[in-house]
């Protein structure tokens, strides 16, 4: 089949054919957008401790509280509006996904392509670390790391790239063995072209991928991950909550009838978390030459 | 044979050795433990009575030295915080622990096999389809986020489980067990809930793609020939053909919940290994983290050798040519 188009805008005519992931796409869009321009859009700063009031403390939604404004979601125990600080929430929980993402893909990748390509002993000590490392739950080492390092937004992100990194290191692994094998890398190895240089002009780019799908669904786990940590109290610091931590605060009163401290913000971050995975989900099944036609 | 196995013990060592010091130099890098264990108005004769007598006025590798040589006579320290053996407190939390994980990963094994069986018995069906949905959110959801919704309705809503705690205890053999009383059982059944979700959903998948593969081939084909009935099929041929992977899983399975029992005991306040964990690294009680981490690894590197044991001694085509 000879098609003109470009890759790319013929992978997005096959993309935008499921409309679940086209939703799910448009709805992860939108929460970024959100994230990015929390601080325009939120009626309130809710980091600013001047502009909070505890008489306004554990309203329920709608509630007009002392700033003059309705409190479509209710108010946290801080006297925070509560979509504000999902708003913020979000861009904190985006963030630490995307940071911890990309740092684990770039450690993870480099590994993989340099145990693929080096081989012998090198390959031998990387793999058998990442397999041995893929046998602990992510939860736990992250637990571990976590509970070592204390706490910050840089220590949770070593957190999360220390427990996911081998996942990107498995699969790109995988994917450059195959290409090493290939006849046209031999050719271009037999040309004057200095080692590296094939590596990241011709088995990079085609390790790509399946990289690319791994890395969709780690960030989905790096933002889930990071939520359960916050929520275990061992994540960000409470001055700054991420979407765990709004859950986290809200947990005591949830058994007095105030489900909206914690409701809310839970199902801001499933809605992320789910619409990340189905877009994921899609990009893998595209990416599956099993499943093309 | 001998030589693999030599081979993969000897890395298994390494690899405790290596965690023992990780663990054991990360744990102690942190914090200053005098200051929970002593009380601020102490004299300083009593502090520094206290840091001798605990061990902290020695340089770090000495101390390691005598933490892994008690380690290796079954001596993992005393908790800072409840000034009893870690062991004695470890294992006194175990059962707990254990009861909710057996009873979570048994009850999600056969209800995850019956629904994936169905699942992929029937795939088109509008219960397949609503089968897979329940596991594509099952791997989806934070598991911190189910518990919380199942207290929030079940709990506080509509009052009819406890939100938490063990409830009455039985004791055999001198050890307290909850699920042999109603009132305990009661107690148990939302965290087992929110501990099996995700493994229900593995277990609906391994099953589903089971059955799907193996209902095409021959055997099922000569089965209803034979004119056997549907059901005798998919119980006496089917069910052996799919168990080996599941009962794979199973085992493997059966580590990591222990891992994510630590997110389900917190929620629930189950006094299980996990949420002393959590109490421990909240209060920097050193010795607990550090012989919790130590025997959870020790647990992991143990699974992995008995697997690449197995794997070695049974080869899968072997073991296929058998059983098919």
């Amino acid at each position: 089949m000879s098609d003109a188009r470009t890759p790319l805008s013929r992978f997005w005519a096959e993309f935008k054919e499921n409309k679940i992931a086209l939703v799910a796409l448009v709805v992860v869009v939108v929460m970024i957008l959100l994230a990015l321009f929390a601080s325009i859009i939120s009626p309130q700063n809710p980091y600013d401790l001047a502009k909070l009031s505890l008489m306004d403390s554990r309203r329920p939604p709608g509630f007009v509280g002392s700033g003059g404004y309705t409190h479509l979601m209710g108010t946290d125990p801080q006297g925070r509006d509560l979509l504000s600080a999902i708003f913020y929430g979000l861009r904190i929980s985006i963030q630490i996904g995307l940071a911890a993402g990309f740092v684990s893909l770039t450690i993870g990748t480099a590994l993989g392509i340099t145990a693929a390509y080096v081989g012998g002993r090198v390959e031998a000590l990387i793999m058998r670390l990442v397999d041995l490392q893929l046998s602990f739950p992510a939860i736990l080492l992250a637990l571990v790391i976590v509970a070592l390092l204390g706490q910050g937004k840089a220590q949770l992100i070593s957190a999360l790239v220390a427990a996911q990194y081998a996942y990107f290191a498995r699969t790109a692994y995988g994917a450059a063995k195959a290409e090493r094998g290939k006849d046209y890398i031999e050719a271009a190895l037999a040309t004057p072209l200095s080692g590296s240089l094939v590596v990241i002009r011709h088995i990079l780019p085609n390790c790509m991928p399946p990289l690319i799908v791994v890395a969709t669904v780690q960030i989905a786990n790096s933002i889930s991950l990071e939520a359960t940590l916050s929520f275990l109290g061992l994540g960000l610091p409470v001055t700054e909550p991420s979407l765990g931590m709004l859950i986290s605060n809200g947990f005591p009163y949830m058994m007095s009838g105030r489900y909206w401290i914690s409701v809310y913000p839970g199902v801001a971050l499933i809605i992320l978390i789910v619409a990340i995975n189905v877009v994921g989900d899609q990009v893998r099944d595209q990416f599956n030459p099993r499943l093309r036609k | 044979m001998l030589g693999f196995i030599i081979q993969r013990f000897m890395q298994a060592v390494l690899v405790m050795v290596v965690m023992s010091v990780i663990v054991f130099c990360g744990v102690y890098a942190i914090g200053n433990p005098i200051d929970i264990v002593i009380p601020p108005e102490a004299t300083q004769e009593i502090r520094e009575e206290a840091i001798r007598r605990l061990g902290l006025d020695r340089p770090l590798y000495e101390q390691y030295f005598i933490f892994i040589s008690n380690l290796l006579q079954g001596d993992l320290g005393r908790s800072f915080v409840y000034n009893i053996p870690v062991l004695e407190l470890i294992g006194g939390r175990l059962p707990a622990t254990l009861e909710l994980v057996l009873i979570s990963v048994i009850s999600a094994t056969f209800l995850g096999v019956s629904l994936g069986i169905y699942a992929g018995y029937r795939p088109d069906g509008w219960l397949a389809k609503m089968i897979m949905a329940v596991s594509v959110l099952g791997f989806s959801v934070p598991s911190f986020w189910v518990g919380l919704i199942l207290i929030l309705v079940f709990a506080v809503n509509f009052g009819w489980l406890p939100a938490g705690g063990r409830g009455e205890t039985v004791e055999i053999w001198g050890v307290a067990w909850s699920f042999p009383t109603l009132n305990g059982l009661w107690h148990i059944v939302l965290p087992a809930i929110n501990l099996a979700l995700f493994k229900l959903a593995l277990m609906i998948r391994l099953a589903r793609a089971g059955t799907r593969e193996i209902m095409l081939t021959d055997t099922i084909k000569f089965a209803r020939a034979a004119g056997l009935s549907e059901g005798t099929i998919l119980r006496r041929h089917l069910l052996k053909l799919i168990s080996i992977p599941i009962i794979t899983v199973f085992g493997l399975e059966l580590g990591s919940t222990l891992a994510f029992a630590v997110v389900t005991e917190t929620i629930f306040s189950w006094p299980g290994v996990g949420k002393l964990i959590i109490d421990s690294i909240g209060v920097l009680d050193r010795p607990v983290m550090v012989a919790y981490l130590i025997l959870v690894a020790f647990l992991f590197v143990t699974i992995n050798f008995v697997i690449d044991l197995v794997f070695a001694l049974i080869d899968p085509r072997v073991r296929h040519g058998v059983s098919a």
